[in-house]
């Protein structure tokens, strides 16, 4: 196998920004994620942004088909998956118009040159072909025909055509393997393994892969180095959202020393976390495919009934429909998490792309006085901490939380320090084993200090209870229609979710010495916010930012954290929805950045708009 | 004893109750007082669970009644085993969810022809197609009861109601047809006043391991008053119900006059016995795999209107969906090992960064 080039005639790079994009069908994803395990295996640290489009095979060749994947690299820490590529892979014209306004001027265009043919540039509009009329002239191009090449490379392995023009995609991996120096046994082992019962397609695949890397040194393209990034010590792993999320759920499960219980119904892009559960039987985890979301909840909720830590996973217009059953968890206080992988609404909206903007309806979304905590991851890494966090409060105050996540940090990768099993707090809860109130049970007789009422699961002799929708007398359960009992009630369940304040997470902020202006954000837009905030350090301004991992309630300093700063600025993907709350609960104002692109915030753009908003102080 | 009672054993749920054996029927009576309109078919429905349930020998604590929404849902809050009333049409799904997770506990759901056929149809057909561990009773009164009177999918076409003044439009659904439809494996039909007969269909439905489906038609006499007559009247009470017997000859009549034969056609017809041969009449067969003869039956009557057919149309045995999964649970710690945490975290490509 052609070996990289020695280190000394490779130019060194603190990061790259490479975008594969091609056709839905062309294998965009796979190639990315290839990329990213081997730079993550390498020691990069690393951030990762796969775009595709919700039709499975849109039209070949078309706009509307294109899917593309963005991988951050670098020998630092990074927060982000870039603002904008500084390579773009295009392997036909429709990938190249859709992504070219993203790629830095300068920047590296590589291209598959047999795919602009007459036909596929009409597809999209090009009325001259772009490769021959100098619009590229602001670019570096690399003209490679990778369709042509490929099946040259495979013809000795018997594939058909069809199967031979499917593997260019491993030669893109493998020209740009050879330019970034990554190895590619890592990725020879794993076709080997994903192709074990048709070792010709593995055989196509490899011998495409490395006809790639030798083409990359033989054409003598530029060569590049980013050295592993210095990193805390540690075993670490690549982890998108969805799966932390998933081994999240599992941990909890784990600590809380109860069986989990997974009941979902398919939808972009939650579908993963049901996806990893389904896979781990071992650990007693069960899933239920329901027949639709409302079933779900439903199930969840029995199962909560039952002992089981309930959990359902959706994203938005599941989220709609399963608000009443959330409404019902309220009323007879279960422990139940309903995850919310939040996408592009409203309705069907932009199902594969991302948006803050259930941060509302989690909060407001049920009719009648229900109120629930609201847990939110920030990054992929952070879905697995969020998870054990929705359980421990779910389970310690017997009530439904909904955890936000996103489009952006289910599908996104980085890697991640392993923790240790032994680090995870223990949130196992008892369950009620004995009458509480002389010799008969009442099933809503508080705890004094978490306002929780007893779980008595089925099986439990002498506890026999009956649970429901209906208003109940708070103690004894029993149906009740008493105005002031309601009105108790109603207060007792807001108190006992606004006690949490007490059991939560400080907000921790992180200023400037002097600093009077408060960027506070939360979820997905983390990374871009630290990034912004970081380039405008580097600028010699003086800042402060803090990020919520809890939206209801907030953290108990959070008034006295925000009183410290003259200005709060919230920058969110929607028009406002924490901005509102903020002002609601404190009456403080604060200064909206809203963006509802579908697309993560650009570090650059929050840059920009952070120095209009502070002026010149 | 299956793993996730195991698994729950000591921390609340209790080894095994004692005195199954001596329990009574006033054992499964709630202290919360009945607050049905008086004369509601659901009196004689609840007396008849609360009397057959001593007999199942379960303990009480391993009994869990869901409902939904509706008069008949507030069925869970009158007896004394675990309970939970849920929201409309959702009975099936949240006891799914408990049947699932627990194949230790026996689930009834109680539910009406609004909550199971209209609001609740996809969680009624899906839970028996999944063959859940479920004893599911519709109380088919033929109307809305809680929202004062309104048609529901089992209500004649032409039902003059407060929101169908000219007749109602709509063609009903035949319970039994449309559980034979979704494959459940036990299916029945009975009355809420026969206490002969339905006291039997609960008694065989509790022994029924997956999806037991019972239909019982129940009089609302505030809104429906008399809708099942022909079937309740003293006259046709002899002449209407067609007992379902397994393994025998379909008659019925004050005398038996009456038989049923299946025609060439595939439809099963009532006629005089005595026109027929004695080997010309249709013998029931609960067990037959295959659920078009039960179909058949349940299409002699398409509304309670005439002559119709009562008792098991279908007694079947596939596994349960509890149990199928319990099953793939063991499997899979038997295969992979019980789970490991800390290898689970640690899988998939992995590196050191070392000090």
């Amino acid at each position: 196998m052609a070996q990289a080039p020695p280190a000394a005639d490779r130019r060194e790079l603190e990061r790259v920004v490479i975008r594969f994009a091609g056709d839905s069908g062309d294998g965009m994803q796979l190639t990315g994620d290839r990329f990213t395990s081997v730079s993550a295996v390498f020691g990069n640290d690393l951030a990762t942004f796969p775009d595709y489009p919700a039709e499975i095979r849109a039209p070949a060749g078309t706009l509307a088909g294109v899917s593309a994947f963005q991988i951050h690299f670098a020998d630092y820490d990074i927060l982000t998956p870039g603002d904008q590529p500084s390579v773009l892979v295009a392997m036909n014209p429709a990938a190249l118009k859709a992504n070219l306004k993203d790629l830095i001027s300068g920047g590296l265009l590589i291209v598959n040159t047999d795919a602009f043919d007459e036909k596929n540039l009409d597809k999209v509009g090009y009325p001259s072909n772009p490769l021959k009329d100098g619009s590229l002239g602001d670019y570096q191009v690399y003209e490679i025909p990778m369709t042509s090449m490929t099946i040259e490379a495979v013809k000795e392995t018997g594939v058909t055509k069809k199967e031979a023009e499917r593997s260019k995609n491993m030669f893109a991996l493998g020209v740009l393997s050879w330019m970034y120096s990554r190895p590619l046994e890592g990725t020879i082992g794993w076709l080997e393994k994903k192709f074990a019962k048709k070792p010709a397609l593995a055989q196509s695949n490899t011998a495409a892969l490395k006809a790639g890397h030798a083409f990359g040194e033989t054409a003598e393209l530029s060569a590049f180095e980013v050295k592993p990034a210095t990193l805390a010590p540690g075993t670490y792993r690549r982890i998108t959202g969805n799966q932390a999320l998933a081994y999240g759920l599992i941990a909890g499960s784990v600590q809380a020393k109860l069986p989990l219980f997974l009941a979902s119904y398919p939808i972009t892009p939650a579908s993963d976390v049901l996806h990893e559960l389904s896979r781990h039987k071992n650990f007693g985890v069960r899933t239920i495919q329901a027949e639709d979301e409302i079933a779900a909840a439903g199930m969840a909720l029995g199962a909560a009934f039952s002992g089981h830590i309930g959990v359902t996973t959706t994203s938005g217009p599941g989220l709609d429909l399963k608000a009443e059953t959330i409404g019902l968890a309220i009323s007879v206080e279960l422990p139940m998490i309903v995850v919310d992988v939040q996408r592009g609404g409203p309705s069907t909206g932009l199902p594969t792309k991302t948006e803050q903007s259930d941060l509302l309806q989690a909060m407001y979304g049920r009719h009648g006085e229900s109120p629930l905590p609201i847990v939110a991851a920030y990054s992929p890494v952070s879905c697995f901490w969020a998870a054990i966090e929705s359980c421990r409060i779910a389970l310690k105050y017997m009530t439904p939380v909904i955890l936000l996540t996103d489009g952006y940090l289910a599908n996104s990768a980085e890697p991640w320090r392993i923790t240790s099993v032994g680090k995870l707090p223990d949130i196992s809860v008892e369950f009620a084993s004995q009458p509480n109130a002389g010799e008969d049970f009442w099933p809503f007789l508080r705890d004094e200090t978490t306002l929780a009422r007893p779980w008595a699961i089925p099986g439990t002799a002498g506890l026999e209870h009956r649970i429901g929708g209906l208003e109940k007398a708070d103690g004894t359960g029993n149906i009740s229609y008493d105005p002031d009992n309601h009105h108790l009630m109603t207060q007792l369940r807001a108190a006992k979710i606004k006690v949490i304040e007490e059991d939560i997470e400080p907000l921790e902020f992180d200023a400037d010495e002097g600093a009077d202006t408060l960027i506070l954000g939360w979820g997905g837009t983390y990374g871009a916010i630290g990034a912004a905030v970081r380039r405008l350090r580097a600028r010699g301004r003086k800042i402060a930012r803090a990020h919520l991992k809890h939206l209801n309630p907030f953290p108990k300093n959070t008034e006295q954290v925000l009183r410290r700063f003259d200005k709060i600025v919230i920058p969110e993907i929607n028009t406002g929805q924490l901005a509102r709350l903020i002002r609601a609960e404190y009456l403080i104002d604060v200064i909206q950045i809203n963006k509802v692109r579908a697309l993560p915030f650009r570090a650059g753009d929050l840059e920009q708009e952070l120095l209009n908003i502070m002026g010149d102080k | 004893m299956a793993e996730t009672e195991k698994a729950l054993t000591g921390r609340g749920i209790t080894e095994a109750s004692s005195g199954v054996a001596t329990l009574t029927r006033d054992d499964f009576a709630s202290d919360q007082e009945v607050r049905w309109c008086p004369g509601c078919g659901d009196y004689a429905v609840l007396a008849a669970v609360q009397s057959i349930m001593p007999s199942l020998g379960i303990p009480r604590e391993k009994v869990v009644f869901v409902s939904g929404i509706g008069c008949s849902s507030r069925f869970p809050y009158y007896m004394n085993t675990f309970g939970f009333h849920g929201i409309h049409g959702r009975a099936p799904a949240i006891a799914t969810g408990v049947a699932a997770a627990r194949p230790d506990l026996q689930v009834w759901v109680v539910t009406g022809d609004g909550d199971a056929l209209s609001i609740g149809g996809n969680h009624f057909i899906h839970a028996l197609r999944r063959n859940v561990n479920l004893k599911i009773l519709l109380f088919n009164n033929q109307i809305y009861g809680l929202t004062k009177g309104q048609y529901s999918p089992t209500s004649e076409q032409g039902k003059v109601t407060k929101s169908t003044p000219f007749g109602s439009l709509e063609h009903p659904f035949n319970p039994v047809s449309l559980a034979l439809g979704a494959e459940a494996t036990f299916v029945a039909r009975s009355i809420d006043v026969d206490r002969k007969h339905l006291p039997g269909m609960l008694s065989r439905a509790g022994a029924h391991r997956g999806s037991a489906f019972i239909e019982i038609y129940q009089n609302c006499n505030i809104f429906n008053d008399g809708a099942f007559s022909a079937l309740t009247s003293k006259e046709g009470r002899t002449h209407n119900r067609i007992y379902l017997e397994h393994d025998k000859p379909i008659r019925f009549g004050p005398n038996d006059e009456k038989g049923v034969v299946m025609r060439s056609d595939g439809r099963a017809e009532i006629v005089d016995a005595k026109s027929v041969s004695a080997d010309q009449l249709l013998v029931h067969d609960e067990h037959r795999d295959d659920p078009s003869l039960a179909f058949a039956l349940s299409r002699l009557a398409e509304l309670p209107t005439g002559p119709t057919p009562l008792g098991v149309f279908r007694d079947v045995q596939r596994p349960a969906y509890g149990d199928g999964m319990e099953h793939q649970l063991r499997q899979a710690a038997e295969q992979q090992g019980p789970g490991d945490l800390s290898r689970l975290l640690n899988s998939g490509d992995t590196w050191t960064v070392e000090r």
